[in-house]
C-alpha cells in the first residue's frame, strides 16, 4: 500500500471530479424540464405551447355559419375558391364576436388591382388588365360584384 | 440593395456568425497548437524545446480560459448554455462543445499542469505569505507530499496525461472542423478535409504563437534565447506548415477539377469579396511568404541575429495567415447565396457586443491571463519574477 | 348583408361557441386530434402562382412575422433561352407587396412560393446543440423558443434558407406550418388566403385527402432534391432553373 500512500493527492483530485459529477446529477435532475424526452429529444410540452397560438384568421368555414348569403353568391361566380379573409383581412375576432369588430370597407382600387394588373410575368390563362386602360379610372366595383364578378349584362361569366 | 448583389433568399442577406466565431476557432486552435508543441517534448522526447514546455502549458490554459466567451456574447440566450451539459443532442457536432472542453480543461490541461508544477506549488505554499498562502494551499489540494517517489508517480501520470492529451486535443479543435464541414448546405463549409484542414492550421498557429511568445518573454527578462530550441520549432513549425498549405491546395484543385454546380458562385466570391483575406492575407502573405522564409532558413545557414528576425516575422505573418483562413471560412461561407445567385456584405460593427472592438479585446485578454499565470506559476526555475508579457 | 336578425341572434351565439371550442383545443387533448394520425405536407403548384404576395402578408399577419424576415416569400424567375442555368431572380420584399410589371420579352416568367419543406430528414433538427427544434410526431419542423440558445446553427444548417433568428425573442423562428391552425382543423393562413391555389395543406396520412390524390396523379418535385432531406413541400411543375 505504499504506492497509494504517495499518490493521496492523485485521489483527491479524482475526489474534485466525483464530487462535481455528483452535484451536476441533481442540478440535472431540478432543471431539466419533466416532458422533455416525451416524444423525442425535446420538451414535449413544446407541442402544446405552440399549438395553443391564438389564430388570428377564422378560415372561411367560420365566414359561412353566419354569411351563408355570401357563400352562395360566390360558389356561383370565378371567385369560388377565394376565401373570405383573402380581402377582407384577419377577421378572427370578428367571428368569436362579432359585435366586437366590424371589418373595414375594402379599396377596390388596391385589392383588384394586386390580383389583376396585367404583367407578361402572370400565367396567361389567368384573368388580368391594365388597370387605366380598362376602367379609366371608374372603379372596379361598378361592373363587378367582388362575391361574384362576372359581369351579368353581358351575358355570361368572363 | 444594402449591399446585396444579384439574388439573395431574403432570410441570407444578414450574417448570422460574426467575427466572434471567427476568433473562437482561432484560440482553440491556438490551444491545440500549443499543447501539441508541449507534447513534444514530454511524449516524444524532442529536448530541445524543453524550454518552451511549461510555457506552452500556460499559454493553452490562457487561450482556453477566454475560449467559451465569444461563443456565450454570441447566443441569443447565454443562460441557457447549460442545457448543452444537461440535454446534449447527440446528433449535433456542437453538443459536444461542453464536454469535450471541460473534458480538455480539466482531465488534461488543468491536470497535467497541477502534476508538473506540484512541487513548486508545495513549496510556495510554504513560503508565501497572507492569500496567495490560501491560494496555493487550495492549489495543493491539501496535500504536501513532494517526496520522490510522489513526484516519480506525478511524472508516469503525468505522461499518460499527456498522451491522452493529444488526440482531446485534436478532438477540442477537429470538432469545430466537424461542425462546419458536416454542413451539406453550404459547399464552401462541406468537406472531410474541413477538420483535418483546422487541425494542422490550429497546430501551425499554437506552435508559431508559443514560439513568439517564449521570444517575446524571454527577451523581456533580458535572457539569452535558446536558439537550438527555437531553430527546432522553427523546423517542426516548417513541416507542420507544408502539410497545412498542401490539404488546402488539394481543397482548391479538387474544387476547381469537380466545378459543380457551386463551383462558379464561390470562383467568383474568392476572386472579389475574398480577393484581399483569402489571396492576398492567407495565401501570399500569411502561407506562401512564411513557408519560403522558413524554407530559406532551413538550407542557408543565417546569423543568429537574421535567424531570430525571420522567425518572428514568420511567426506573426503565420498566425495573420490562420486568422484568416477562419475569417475566409466562417464569414466566406456566408456571403454567397445558397441559391449561387448572389452575394451580401458583411457589416462588422465597431462598439456592438459581437463588434471589432470586443473581439480585439478578446484576442489579447488571453496574454493578461497568461501574464497572471506566469507570475502565479514561474515557467522558470531561476529565481527572479517574470516581467509581463505582451506577445507580439 | 342580408341576415335578418332573427337569424343573427340565433347563429352568432352558436357560432362564437364553436369558435371557442376550436381556439382552446390541444392537440394532445382534443378529442379529434391524435398526433400519430397525421402526417403533414404541402402542395405547391406553379403554374397557379401570380404573384400576390397575399401569402407572405397573410402569414405576416398571422405569425406576428417581423419586418424584413419572412417565414415564406415569393421568388420570381426570368429564365431566357440563354440563362437556364443563370435564371434572373427577384423577390422585393418577399414578395409582401406583389411584384413589378414584367415587360414582354422572349423569356419565361413564373413564381416560385418558397417556406420551410418540413423535411422528413431535416438538416436543421440534426445539427441543433440541445433539442430546440425538433419534427414533431405529426411531421411538422417546429423550434421551441423557451428552449432554443439561439445559436444559429440550425440557420446554417437549412438548405433552403427558410429560418431566421427572431430580432426580439433572439431564438430561431420558421414556418410552423401554422401548427396552431391545423391541429384545429383550420388550414394555414398562407393556403386560406392564396386566391388561386397554388398552395394546398396535405395530410399524407389521409387517403382521403385530395391533395394526397393530387401527388400520386402528377409529377411532382422537391427542392434540392440531391440533399436528401426528405422535404415535403412538394412543387408541381417546377422549373429545372429553380434555385
Amino acid at each position: 500500500m505504499n504506492a497509494f500512500k504517495d499518490a493521496g493527492h492523485l485521489f483527491r483530485f479524482a475526489g474534485l471530479f466525483v464530487l462535481a459529477f455528483i452535484i451536476f446529477l441533481v442540478v440535472r435532475g431540478y432543471v431539466v424540464p419533466k416532458s422533455f424526452g416525451q416524444y423525442g429529444h425535446y420538451r414535449g410540452n413544446a407541442i402544446t405551447d405552440i399549438a395553443a397560438h391564438p389564430a388570428k384568421f377564422a378560415g372561411h368555414e367560420a365566414c359561412e355559419t353566419c354569411h351563408s348569403d355570401v357563400a352562395d353568391a360566390k360558389n356561383k361566380g370565378k371567385h369560388a375558391h377565394v376565401n373570405c379573409e383573402a380581402c377582407h383581412g384577419a377577421l378572427a375576432k370578428h367571428a368569436e364576436d362579432p359585435a366586437s369588430v366590424t371589418p373595414a370597407k375594402l379599396d377596390t382600387a388596391i385589392l383588384c388591382a394586386r390580383c389583376h394588373t396585367a404583367s407578361a410575368a402572370k400565367p396567361k390563362g389567368f384573368p388580368q388588365v391594365n388597370p387605366a386602360d380598362h376602367s379609366n379610372g371608374v372603379p372596379c366595383e361598378t361592373c363587378h360584384q367582388p362575391h361574384n364578378p362576372a359581369i351579368a349584362d353581358a351575358g355570361g361569366a368572363k | 440593395m444594402n449591399g446585396v448583389e444579384g439574388f439573395m433568399y431574403p432570410n441570407e442577406i444578414g450574417l448570422q456568425w460574426s467575427v466572434l466565431i471567427v476568433l473562437y476557432p482561432f484560440i482553440t486552435g491556438l490551444v491545440a497548437g500549443a499543447f501539441i508543441l508541449a507534447s513534444l517534448e514530454r511524449v516524444f522526447h524532442v529536448e530541445a524545446v524543453k524550454p518552451t514546455y511549461r510555457l506552452a502549458l500556460l499559454t493553452a490554459l490562457s487561450f482556453l480560459i477566454v475560449a467559451p466567451l465569444p461563443l456565450q456574447l454570441h447566443l441569443g440566450h447565454p443562460e441557457r448554455s447549460p442545457e448543452m451539459y444537461f440535454t446534449p443532442h447527440s446528433t449535433s457536432a456542437m453538443a459536444m462543445f461542453g464536454y469535450v472542453y471541460l473534458w480538455y480543461l480539466m482531465a488534461v490541461l488543468v491536470f497535467e499542469i497541477w502534476l508538473d508544477y506540484r512541487k513548486d506549488i508545495v513549496l510556495l505554499s510554504q513560503s508565501s505569505k497572507g492569500i496567495l498562502r490560501i491560494l496555493y494551499k487550495l492549489m495543493s489540494l491539501g496535500s504536501s507530499n513532494i517526496s520522490p517517489r510522489a513526484l516519480h508517480i506525478d511524472e508516469k501520470v503525468g505522461w499518460i496525461v499527456t498522451l491522452i492529451g493529444i488526440p482531446s486535443a485534436f478532438l477540442l479543435h477537429g470538432y469545430v472542423g466537424f461542425i462546419f464541414g458536416s454542413i451539406k448546405a453550404n459547399p464552401w463549409w462541406s468537406s472531410p478535409l474541413m477538420p483535418v484542414v483546422f487541425i494542422f492550421s490550429a497546430m501551425v498557429s499554437g506552435i508559431a504563437g508559443v514560439m513568439l511568445i517564449y521570444m517575446a518573454t524571454t527577451k523581456l527578462r533580458r535572457q539569452k534565447i535558446d536558439m537550438r530550441c527555437v531553430d527546432t520549432i522553427a523546423m517542426y513549425l516548417f513541416y507542420i506548415f507544408i502539410i497545412d498549405f498542401s490539404l488546402e491546395m488539394l481543397d482548391l484543385i479538387h474544387r476547381i477539377y469537380e466545378a459543380d454546380e457551386s463551383f462558379r458562385s464561390l470562383d467568383f466570391m474568392v476572386h472579389t469579396k475574398l480577393y484581399i483575406p483569402h489571396i492576398v492575407i492567407q495565401i501570399v502573405l500569411g502561407t506562401a511568404t512564411p513557408l519560403v522564409l522558413l524554407f530559406i532558413t532551413l538550407i542557408v545557414k543565417f546569423p543568429e541575429q537574421i535567424r531570430k528576425r525571420i522567425y518572428v516575422t514568420s511567426g506573426c505573418l503565420a498566425m495573420m495567415g490562420i486568422f484568416a483562413m477562419r475569417w475566409n471560412v466562417v464569414i466566406g461561407g456566408q456571403l454567397f447565396s445558397k441559391s449561387f445567385l448572389g452575394y451580401t456584405t458583411y457589416k462588422m460593427a465597431l462598439v456592438t457586443r459581437e463588434g471589432s472592438l470586443v473581439a480585439l479585446g478578446l484576442a489579447i485578454l488571453p496574454l493578461f491571463i497568461l501574464w497572471a499565470l506566469i507570475k502565479l506559476l514561474p515557467p522558470w526555475s531561476s529565481e527572479k519574477q517574470a516581467q509581463p508579457a505582451t506577445g507580439d | 348583408m342580408n341576415l335578418s336578425r332573427r337569424h343573427f341572434l340565433v347563429l352568432a351565439p352558436a357560432a362564437a361557441i364553436a369558435w371557442k371550442a376550436v381556439l382552446a383545443g390541444t392537440p394532445d387533448q382534443a378529442a379529434n386530434y391524435k398526433l400519430s394520425d397525421h402526417w403533414w405536407g404541402m402542395l405547391i403548384d406553379v403554374p397557379k402562382c401570380i404573384g400576390c404576395g397575399n401569402c407572405v402578408r397573410a402569414c405576416a399577419t398571422e405569425n406576428d412575422v417581423p419586418d424584413g424576415y419572412f417565414r415564406t416569400w415569393v421568388e420570381r424567375y426570368h429564365v431566357n433561352d440563354e440563362n437556364m442555368t443563370n435564371p434572373e431572380v427577384i423577390s422585393p420584399d418577399g414578395g409582401k407587396e406583389g411584384f413589378p410589371v414584367a415587360a414582354e420579352d422572349a423569356g419565361k416568367y413564373f413564381f416560385v412560393p418558397k417556406m420551410c419543406n418540413h423535411c422528413a430528414d431535416s438538416p436543421c433538427t440534426q445539427v441543433c446543440p440541445v433539442g430546440a427544434t425538433f419534427v414533431s410526431p405529426d411531421g411538422v419542423v417546429l423550434v421551441d423558443p423557451k428552449y432554443c440558445l439561439g445559436c444559429a446553427y440550425c440557420v446554417q444548417a437549412c438548405p433552403y434558407g427558410c429560418r431566421y433568428i427572431h430580432p426580439e425573442k433572439k431564438t430561431a423562428d420558421k414556418c410552423t406550418l401554422c401548427y396552431h391552425r391545423i391541429t384545429k382543423g383550420l388550414t394555414t393562413a398562407c393556403c386560406e388566403n392564396c386566391p388561386t391555389g397554388a398552395r394546398q395543406l396535405v395530410d399524407l396520412k389521409n387517403p382521403k385527402d385530395p391533395i394526397h390524390e393530387f401527388l400520386k396523379t402528377h409529377p411532382v418535385q422537391v427542392l434540392k432534391p440531391q440533399m436528401a432531406t426528405g422535404a415535403k413541400a412538394y412543387y408541381n411543375g417546377l422549373d429545372g432553373s429553380v434555385r
